[in-house]
């Protein structure tokens, strides 16, 4: 047993610190830094800084364009892009539906979006849960109905998808819809790509408890789609979105994030006084203490993990611990400054880095919900870790 | 990085693993600890005929010179079986010790000893009480409360506050003049003896000065912590195997009671605080030997506070998921539920650790 990084992994981590230090925009770090939401462009940015270092795609292996870096290796470039203040990679089309398209996707289909996306010039997004298929994702009604006509077959999709983060940002959507009503629940499932300027999508912002749009419906109305848009065959979108959800898992426990977030709460904790406050101190004490163990959980579950594909139910674990720590940061961090946390919308009272922690704290419940809430993780280490 | 052990370590494992298998059943063991004096001198030859004795001591002085690791998966074995015989007090920390205090004489003259089983040799120093042992001439006056397996040992460290007000350590022969021992069984079923020690014949080891002896008893308890997590994982491994098997065989409302989702998601809560404990025994392991005392006892604060709450929240609800038969003498489980609960008051409690832990805070994000 080593627990240490090998000399390769030591020069790796050196490299991608002295890249993320020369390219990174000060205004995008300045943003990421004090908690404020980025904008679209601030992504793209990045995204394309990244492209043009060949880092565009940072888990795709080397046939599809991607650095080929091993699962230590890409925990490692997260990690100091996080502890930099870069942007999040926006997983939505690297991290979802490129694994899609590289595994069960046409040669024509992988030659039109791969590319794209690891360029930023296409922003994809998810249309998997709808207002009656959360947790319980395989009863989704999103009905397609396949059209042979002589001017090529399409689908006619209509349907309701909701919480689709960053969706007024998105060019395409992949969804999950309804192709054989008939059939049972998981069967009758097919995975469709939809242009999001297609005629009768309409994307309506859903504004969340912290002013933010961040998530939105999206409507389908009669929407006309080429069947050339279907990945693999009709009714095996079951067996692709859970192919899509393990990969969804990887560096599912936001180590470098939870990292910077927690260093930030020891500033403003030490800027207000309250370590010298031994509950607060000892508060402070015990996330740390979890980070640090999760942090070794982490890299064993990566360890683990060298020679398969996706995470396996161990990433349960990881999303269940690190959201909740992620959750607890942002609550001390709240706390810490007492009653200017309380200020919303305003920018000019208090401290400046008080101004967005009570909407932070707001934001973060979201984690322990999405990606398979906190309940569901606790569903699968039962069933599939533990046999119950 | 890796996590595996390698084939040395493995099979080192399955030795013990098998000896606590075929020798140290739970009913034997009941036997032992209900017999006088409460742990087996046969059973303590059969570890030493093992080699274990010797795991922790160099090769220069009869050992094998192994390390925390060895000496981690050792103990995870030794707590699956709840050993009662003093490896912890014994083999880990007494010999850490005297490697870091004593002359190469005494050395020589103790060390082989400890690891053919001859000589037990165990540490009083545990100051919880507060009771004070202090040296006058040579010889040692005072008290020390909850000694670990004091009962047992031909020899005691005893640290004491020397004519000049500094630390020293002591060896002192347990069967000298005006040494007492009053020796009990602890919660967890294992000994330990409250030590008066009335101008009694002492024999001072460290020729440090006061700071360097105190740092020298912190670097062994240290390395004992260390194993002493690794105790910990193995029980919580064995108590949380145990309980997923009640789930699923208990038949209640006409099914497995393992099928309701209330019990399994206690079982992922247990599993989730068993898998972070043993991430922090590894850290735990690998840290415990590291010379700069202030991040070494970082490391090791963070690892035990992670392990005393497992071990809590675990044996408590190992308990609770067997109901009533989680309450009797009779299964194994209660059994582990005493030792986790010694565990997580040993060297230390969560909060003494957490404290501790928290008291860096300041000075760390001033530096950062």
């Amino acid at each position: 047993m080593d627990l240490n990084f090998s000399p390769e992994e030591s020069a790796f981590r050196t490299e991608v610190r002295n890249f993320v230090s020369e390219k990174l925009p000060a205004h995008i770090r300045d943003k990421v830094m004090n908690g404020v939401h980025l904008n679209r462009d601030d992504h793209i940015l990045w995204q394309r800084t990244l492209h043009q270092r060949d880092w565009g795609g940072p888990g795709w292996p080397r046939e599809f364009g991607g650095p080929g870096w091993t699962p230590t290796e890409q925990y490692i470039f997260e990690e100091e892009c996080a502890a930099a203040g870069a942007p999040r990679l926006i997983s939505f089309g690297l991290k979802m539906i490129a694994p899609v398209l590289m595994a069960f996707g046409t040669p024509a289909q992988q030659a039109r979006f791969l590319p794209r996306i690891m360029a930023g010039e296409e922003w994809w997004c998810q249309g998997y849960s709808e207002p009656g298929a959360g947790s319980d994702l395989a009863s989704v009604k999103t009905r397609a109905v396949r059209v042979n006509s002589t001017e090529g077959d399409h689908y006619i999709v209509n349907g309701q998808k909701t919480w689709t983060t960053l969706g007024q940002y998105a060019d395409w959507i992949f969804c999950l819809v309804r192709t054989d009503p008939a059939a049972k629940k998981q069967s009758g499932i097919s995975f469709l790509l939809i242009d999001m300027k297609s005629p009768g999508v309409t994307v309506r912002p859903i504004i969340t408890l912290d002013g933010a749009h961040e998530v939105n419906e999206v409507w389908l109305e009669e929407v006309r789609v080429p069947a050339a848009n279907l990945i693999g065959e009709e009714n095996k979108g079951w067996t692709y979105a859970k192919f899509l959800l393990g990969h969804e898992r990887t560096n599912i426990a936001g180590i470098g994030i939870a990292k910077r977030e927690l260093a930030r709460l020891k500033r403003i904790a030490e800027a207000e006084g309250r370590l010298a406050d031994a509950l607060f101190a000892a508060r402070v004490a015990q996330v740390e203490i979890d980070l640090m163990a999760l942090e070794i959980t982490n890299l064993r579950v990566l360890s683990a993990e060298r020679a398969k594909q996706a995470p396996g139910p161990e990433a349960s674990i990881l999303k269940i611990k690190g959201t909740e720590i992620q959750q607890a940061i942002a609550e001390l961090m709240m706390q810490a400054v007492g009653p200017y946390a309380l200020p919303f919308g305003q920018q000019d009272v208090g401290p400046d880095y008080a101004a967005n922690l009570g909407a932070g704290y707001c934001n973060l419940r979201k984690l322990s919900i999405f990606g398979g809430s906190n309940e569901i993780q606790k569903n699968i280490i039962s069933q599939m870790i533990l046999g119950l | 990085m890796n996590f595996d052990f390698n084939e040395d370590q493995r099979a080192l494992a399955d030795t013990v693993q098998r000896f606590i298998a075929r020798d140290y059943g739970f009913e034997k063991r009941r036997a032992i600890r209900d017999a006088e004096p409460g742990w087996s001198r046969e059973v303590w030859q059969g570890l030493a005929d093992l080699g274990v004795l010797a795991l922790n001591i160099d090769e220069d002085y009869g050992g094998l010179g192994y390390g925390p690791q060895e000496t981690g998966l050792v103990m995870g074995a030794f707590g699956a079986g709840l050993l009662l015989e003093p490896y912890l007090a014994g083999a880990v920390i007494a010999p850490a010790l005297i490697r870091r205090v004593a002359s190469a004489n005494f050395q020589e003259e103790w060390l082989p000893n400890i690891a053919t089983g001859e000589s037990i040799v165990v540490l009083a120093h545990a100051d919880a009480r507060r009771e004070l042992v202090t040296e006058i001439g040579g010889n040692l006056s005072g008290r020390k409360a909850v000694v670990a397996h004091g009962g047992c040992a031909d020899l005691l460290l005893v640290s004491a506050r020397t004519a000049r007000g500094e630390m020293g350590l002591f060896a002192v022969i347990s069967g000298a003049e005006g040494v007492q021992l009053r020796d009990y069984q602890t919660l967890d079923g294992q000994r330990a003896a409250d030590l008066v020690l009335s101008n009694a014949p002492a024999m001072r080891l460290d020729a440090g000065t006061h700071d360097a002896t105190l740092e020298a008893i912190d670097a062994a308890l240290d390395i004992g912590l260390a194993a002493l997590c690794a105790e910990a994982v193995g029980i919580m491994d064995a108590t949380i195997a145990a309980t997923t098997d009640y789930l699923k065989t208990r038949q209640q409302f006409g099914q497995p009671i393992g099928r309701f989702q209330a019990l399994q998601h206690r079982m992922a809560d247990m599993l989730l605080h068993l898998e972070q404990a043993r991430s922090m025994s590894y850290l735990a392991a690998m840290h415990c030997t590291e010379k700069n005392q202030a991040a070494r006892q970082r490391t090791l604060s963070a690892a035990k506070v992670t392990i005393g709450q497992a071990c809590r929240f675990i044996a408590q609800n190992a308990v609770q998921l067997h109901g009533g038969m989680g309450m009797t003498d009779e299964l194994i489980l209660s059994h582990w539920f005493k030792r986790l609960t010694a565990i997580e008051m040993t060297f230390g409690d969560t909060d003494f650790h957490l404290q501790r832990f928290a008291a860096h805070l300041s000075q760390a994000s001033r530096a950062a």
